[in-house]
């Protein structure tokens, strides 16, 4: 059977037609979304045009091409269409069950069969090899061959983002300082770790852990944990996904904790959504229920825990540095997290907080958009720190490991590294808490 | 379509502005109208009034048809390109062109959205008051083309009291420039409002003069619910009788706050029959006045419950109903078809009570919200495009509707537009004599029929419905 007809029956098997239809066109989704605006207005790039080609397809209103494909490649997932429409379109689910019904017939490009197959076979497949990576990489840095390099300019062979991110490749962990409880730990914390900032961004994670103890929190580090299964999710590898979801709702099924909390706006978005996928299996559904209803982002639960009284008790300080905050989109717009992480930055001693304009647009990072899709990543990149420089803060504040690394990506393709830097959320407030503790 | 009057357009506008992928001319085979769907042949981007003059003239020597489309929001298939040709856009033609405060007049290109237009003025302490519910995207060649209303409607009235002139290009391609900033002009046929509201079925509009007023300087909002649908509208003629015109004066029937309830759970009583909205705007004083005698009426006509806001957060806690009725609403059921019947605002308990009646006898879901104020009602039916039997319901219940309205001297649209979802019900409003000097006046404008063709004139005329229980 040709691909056009393959790709008819694969659509009409994992596209939910219910879904669909909840679609009234109205077009409210279209001003919110990034490719839609960053393609002059190409109705074949928005929200609306790539729901109208799902149906299409599925009903063989049109033959698949590679017009179509690309559209459906372009999304970035970042789901702002979510908030803007009216008629609580699942645009998440759908492009997921999209990206699954092409996966199933088309095989993949070169570039994106080797991101792919590092991505998922061996970096996000098993713990164990994801930080046998990351201690090469660690070693790398270490030994000064990062340095040498960049200077030779080895990684020019790739694409030229790519050489972006390379240059946004975290430092060396540092050990972090404790810090001492201000009250006796009256609550358990589950914490999930997140397969990037546990192997990357260690030291994120150490700081978390430092401020949840601070505020009087138990903090447990599950050791069954896998990878969230997001980037399968995002991918069309939905199935492999799942197995992660599984081992992971197992591994906190516990009443010993009262909150599940993560510090990665993308896992906490798809950890937030396992009570969906797992719904119709009978063995997991109540587990996955009972996941969900615990989970919390970083910025939430440091609120519920006291943080602004806390903060509010340090001494004020004589100079402030401006700081923003780019949103992380599935944070955002899935968690419907946008105030917490601002109200704790408006609350730093040292911080002047300004908002920047579109902070609630995507940065173009995207789970591994950026590599699949380098030039409109690049060109979102290109919009979004235009707005940075409009308010021209000294520290760029995220939520999620891959805004972290595409906006210390953007810092340095626009030569701003000198006076300012990118950070996550919890490293600038363990910075200020740091300081004067 | 012929390759090389592709390779004119493409000569024309440049080849990254003629759109020809499967996907592109998928997206662009609709608009927000329920089960209509057609593909163009290609889609183009002008990038200013000469170049809309080159594509039309090519068009009219071929008779291709041209649809100009903003941002494809219309309710009434007014942008489906139903008979191929070209789909026109004006994703370039987007920028403000000259703002002048002297003779209060904005000029803008047809692709600029509505609220934009809304927020730079504003900035500047004026006000652009047409507010059309889709004006977040919606742009403002759309508004012009359709004639937009909206909210503020029965203070500000709509789109077409806000156009001083218009640049707009002709089937034939001549250039056409209409009135100016103006407050006074007689020189002839009011060309100006012809072409507002008409479709693009006469030509392409590529510029537009539009009139600002002074922005008010401060909004109260109030709400009151009733038991029954008589003592709501008793109290929106009351309003208007005690010499009170409000900028807004909303309506939502039983079935609409029901859907709200379900979906938002804010407490809204689903015992009560009828809520109104109302809001006004001007002078802090004359404000005060005006709202609290909005109260004193609603309550004198038997309101069970009134409130005014005390700040722009509560007003907007109560205006939360409204604002996501449709979308309440269309949760229900998979398919939502949003009408605009209207009618003088003293039938409105006589047109919501009919619409109930017809409802009922095709067993249908229809609930009823709207601005009351201006008699605008949007019957809302919340059905299944899959279900070929509802919707031939849907369609009957709709004509008698329409009638319904016709007989208590209302219209079939008040602001979305025929297109050609109403194109044949239009002579039901307007008789053979209206349907037959408006077909005059497209065939003196575009004796070819390429502007929009199928819209506003339908091949045949819908037969009427015998009502029983006429008058």
């Amino acid at each position: 059977m040709s691909v056009k007809l393959l790709m008819r029956e694969s659509f009409e098997q994992h596209v939910d037609e219910a879904l669909l239809l909840d679609c009234m066109r109205c077009g409210f989704c279209l001003s919110s979304c990034p490719t839609y605006l960053h393609t002059e207005q190409d109705e074949a790039q928005s929200p609306r045009g790539r729901i109208a080609l799902m149906k299409a397809i599925r009903e063989g209103k049109v033959e698949w091409d590679t017009s179509i494909e690309e559209s459906f490649n372009l999304c970035l997932g970042c789901r702002a269409c979510e908030p803007a429409c009216p008629a609580g379109v699942q645009y998440g689910a759908l492009i997921e069950q999209t990206k699954e019904a092409i996966q199933e017939v088309k095989p993949q490009k070169r570039l994106e069969k080797t991101v792919r197959n590092i991505t998922f076979n061996h970096l996000f497949a098993e713990k164990k090899d994801l930080n046998k990576v990351v201690k090469l990489v660690h070693f790398y840095q270490k030994s000064g061959l990062q340095k040498v390099t960049r200077k030779i300019g080895f990684l020019k062979l790739f694409p030229p983002f790519l050489n972006e991110m390379e240059k946004a490749l975290p430092e060396v962990p540092r050990k972090v300082e404790e810090l001492t409880p201000v009250k006796p730990s009256t609550i358990k914390v589950a914490f999930f770790t997140g397969c990037l900032m546990e192997s990357l961004f260690q030291e994120i994670n150490d700081k978390t852990v430092q401020l949840l103890k601070l505020l009087g929190a138990e903090v447990m580090i599950p050791k069954e944990q896998q990878c969230c299964g997001a980037l399968h999710g995002h991918s069309g590898e939905l199935e492999k996904g799942l197995n992660n979801v599984k081992i992971n709702v197992q591994a906190f099924d516990s009443d010993d904790f009262d909150y599940i909390v993560n510090n990665a706006g993308g896992c906490g978005a798809f950890l937030s959504e396992y009570e969906k996928h797992l719904h119709d299996n009978p063995d997991f559904a109540e587990k996955a229920r009972r996941f969900s209803n615990k989970l919390i982002d970083i910025s939430s639960l440091l609120i519920n825990l006291g943080i602004i009284d806390y903060l509010k008790s340090l001494p004020l300080s004589e100079s402030k540095v401006i700081a923003t905050y780019q949103d992380s989109c599935h944070l955002r717009n899935v968690n419907k997290v946008f105030e917490q992480p601002r109200r704790i930055l408006e609350n730093l001693p040292g911080i002047q907080y300004r908002e920047m304009k579109k902070a609630d647009s995507c940065c173009g990072s995207a789970g591994i958009y950026n590599l699949l899709q380098p030039k409109m990543a690049s060109n979102i990149l290109n919009t979004k720190m235009g707005y940075v420089k409009e308010v021209n803060p000294s520290i760029l504040v995220t939520s999620n490991p891959g805004c972290l690394m595409q906006m210390k990506a953007g810092i340095a393709k626009e030569g701003l590294s000198s006076k300012m830097r990118a950070v996550h959320i919890v490293e600038l407030v363990y910075e200020q808490v740091h300081r004067v503790v | 379509m012929d390759q090389h009057i592709i390779q004119e357009f493409i000569n024309i506008v440049g080849e990254k502005n003629v759109k020809m992928t499967t996907a592109q001319l998928l997206a662009y085979s609709y608009d927000a109208t329920a089960n209509y769907q057609a593909l163009p042949d290609c889609v183009l981007s002008p990038r200013n009034t000469e170049e809309v003059s080159e594509i039309v003239k090519i068009c009219n020597e071929h008779k291709i048809p041209i649809v100009p489309r903003g941002s494809g929001s219309n309710l009434a298939a007014g942008t489906v390109p139903n008979s191929g040709g070209v789909v026109l856009l004006f994703n370039h033609m987007n920028k403000i062109v000259d703002f002048d405060k002297e003779n209060l007049t904005i000029t803008v290109q047809p692709g600029v959205i509505t609220a934009d237009i809304c927020s730079f003025v504003e900035k500047e302490n004026l006000f652009y008051p047409p507010d059309p519910s889709s004006m977040k995207i919606s742009t403002i060649g759309g508004n012009i083309c359709e004639n937009s209303g909206g909210l503020r409607g029965l203070k500000y009235g709509v789109t077409k009291d806000y156009v001083k002139g218009l640049t707009a290009v002709l089937p034939n391609g001549e250039i056409l420039k209409t009135g100016g900033k103006l407050a006074k002009d007689v020189a002839g046929y009011d060309l100006t409002a012809l072409l507002v509201g008409s479709e693009g079925t006469l030509a392409v509009i590529t510029e537009i003069i539009l009139k600002l007023v002074p922005l008010p300087k401060t909004k109260m909002t109030g709400i009151a619910y009733f038991n029954s649908l008589e003592a709501s509208a008793k109290t929106v003629s009351s309003i208007i009788a005690n010499k009170i015109i409000p900028v807004t004066l909303e309506f939502l029937d039983k079935k609409t706050i029901e859907a709200v309830e379900q979906f938002m759970k804010i407490g809204l009583s689903t015992e009560v029959e009828a809520m109104l909205i109302f809001e006004q705007d001007g002078d802090l004083a004359a404000v005060e006045h005006d709202v609290n005698e909005m109260t004193r009426i609603a309550n004198e006509n038997g309101a069970i419950f009134t409130k005014i806001a005390n700040d722009e957060a509560e007003a907007d806690k109560l205006k939360t109903a409204r604002r996501v009725a449709l979308s309440a609403l269309s949760r229900l059921r998979p398919t939502t078809i949003l009408e605009d019947a209207t009618v003088p605002r003293s039938e409105i308990a006589k047109m919501v009570n009919k619409i109930d009646e017809i409802a009922k006898k095709y067993n249908l879901s229809i609930a009823t919200f709207g601005h009351a104020g201006d008699g605008n009602l949007h019957p809302t039916c919340v059905t299944d495009v899959r279900d070929q039997d509802e919707l031939n319901r849907v369609e009957l219940a709709f004509s008698e509707i329409f009638e319904e309205a016709l007989l208590l001297g209302g219209t079939i649209t008040g602001e979305h537009g025929v297109g050609e979802m109403k194109a044949p019900y239009l002579e039901w409003k307007i008789g053979e004599a209206g349907l037959n000097i408006m077909k005059g006046i497209k065939k003196a404008f575009d004796p070819n029929n390429i502007m929009n063709p199928g819209k506003v004139f339908a091949k045949e005329t819908k037969k009427r419905v015998v009502l029983q229980s006429v008058r």
